[in-house]
């Protein structure tokens, strides 16, 4: 464990935990086999096999892995897994469109929500690597303020970086989903 | 490895008693950059998450005498709080410049604390408002003056076995500022930081400097000598010479060192606008 790349969890350790439980898009799963400073991005990916949140700089400055941890918007990276233990938590892959119940299609991605609708239409997908914490960034904004002014938005997304710079289609994005919600209230 | 999370603060220093080399976890958010790095490996971690005592604030005491009590584990998030806001608008300042939401709502108060970084944003404003740390372990309670607390550069009195349990904070009667300098505004760790409290009813002045030194820097002469030219009575606009001079003194008072953030001779220029726009802009709002 010396060095100063990130650590991959993809082999079980000599060490490796106790199996313990996490929850996650209301599903309690039996996470073995995991090492025990493993983050829940590590977790979430290598383990559950949800690959939503990203995995980029391990350092929670680029926001690629956010979820919702108790409906709190964090980066998965710095979340401890085991810590996580009695937590309610929340990827892209859970996200849901509005009214829908769970075991309805929508709960297996196959239908989308209003924001990742949005992104499409708006072309606020490139390489789309930064895509899911966006989405998940954006939902928890647009849950906590129904019509957030432009600097509202920046501030709300300052810890989600697009590498492809396109930052443009991804307000405008945003503004989409902010007009039709307020259009079908 | 062991995992433990208490609900109480009591189980909380039991268990550090009972095993001092115990890392305690609060966000995060310094930990495990830490641990995702390979730099650190904890045998075993004391997480603060289930113990309610330490996400609570409260005020205690009345007018002249209030005080705010925040719970250790309290986020920057739960500082931006407008209830909270209004009592210490300077930490609300320095709690909107750090990192992200997504590192607010997970990075604490008592994490800023322990941890004791040179650039930690909440650090001069709790030095210039006089707080006071509060500490628990399994032989007791005690307290000590934020200043005395923060000894080092990611050094602090904390003994082994002891936990921080909340930090007191007086509320001061008269405009607040927190300034930083950093490359953008957010996701930032201060090149230079600036916290600065007017107490109107006591006729008071604490400026205090974040890194810029090995811990936050006051400079009590240089705060009695603007104190005592300042007219309480009246207020007029700010004198500009005062002002330029209050920064100057500031700026002598700090010990920058050159790093890969910015040269010495940078922050000094920095700090001492920093404590000039800082005097000017409270000033302008009493």
């Amino acid at each position: 464990m010396t060095g100063t790349t990130p650590t991959s969890a993809t082999a079980p350790d000599a060490d490796a935990d106790a199996a313990y439980q996490l929850t996650v898009n209301g599903t309690a799963h039996t996470v073995e086999g995991s090492r025990p400073t493993d983050s829940l991005l590590h977790v979430l990916r290598d383990r559950l096999g949800l690959p939503g949140a990203k995995n980029a700089c391990e350092q929670g400055e680029c926001g690629s892995c956010s979820v919702l941890v108790d409906g709190v918007l964090v980066c998965a990276c710095l979340e401890l897994a085991e810590a996580a233990v009695g937590c309610q938590i929340t990827t892209v892959e859970g996200l849901t469109p509005a009214g829908a119940e769970p075991g309805d299609a929508a709960l297996t991605g196959a239908v989308l929500t209003d924001v990742q609708q949005a992104m499409i239409e708006a072309g606020g997908v490139q390489c789309g690597f930064c895509t899911p914490g966006f989405i998940v960034a954006i939902h928890d904004l647009l849950d906590r303020v129904r019509e957030p002014g432009p600097l509202e938005v920046r501030e709300a997304l300052a810890g989600n970086l697009c590498r492809c710079t396109g930052y443009g289609r991804i307000l405008a994005a945003i503004e989409r989903v902010v007009a039709v919600r307020g259009n079908g209230r | 490895m062991t995992v433990l999370a208490p609900t109480r603060i009591d189980d909380a220093v039991a268990a550090l008693a009972a095993d001092p080399s115990l890392t305690v976890l609060a966000g995060g958010t310094d930990l495990m950059v830490a641990v995702n790095y390979g730099q650190y490996r904890p045998t075993g971690v004391l997480s603060l998450r289930r113990v309610p005592e330490l996400h609570d604030w409260h005020v205690e005491g009345e007018g002249s005498a209030a005080h705010v009590v925040l719970g250790a584990a309290t986020s920057y998030t739960t500082l931006l709080d407008p209830a909270l806001a209004a009592l210490l608008p300077a930490l609300a300042q320095a709690s909107r410049t750090v990192g992200s939401p997504q590192i607010r709502n997970t990075g604490t108060v008592g994490g800023n604390l322990g941890t004791a970084s040179p650039a930690g944003d909440t650090l001069p404003v709790l030095v210039a408002l006089d707080g006071t740390v509060e500490l628990a372990s399994a032989s007791g309670r005690r307290s000590m003056p934020v200043s005395e607390f923060v000894t080092g550069p990611k050094r602090t009195a904390l003994a082994l076995g002891e936990l921080v349990t909340a930090v007191r904070v007086p509320v001061a009667s008269g405009p607040q500022e927190f300034l930083k300098i950093g490359v953008r505004n957010a996701m930032v760790i201060a090149v230079a930081n600036c916290a600065l409290v007017l107490d109107l009813g006591r006729r008071h002045l604490a400026c205090a400097l974040g890194s810029v030194g090995p811990v936050p820097m006051r400079d009590r002469d240089a705060e009695r000598w603007a104190e005592a030219r300042l007219d309480w009575d009246r207020r007029p606009a700010l004198d500009q010479a005062l002002a330029d001079d209050f920064g100057r003194r500031m700026a002598a008072a700090s010990r920058p060192i050159d790093d890969h953030r910015a040269t010495a001779a940078y922050r000094r220029q920095a700090v001492e606008v920093l404590a000039r726009r800082a005097l000017a802009r409270a000033w302008a709002a009493t």
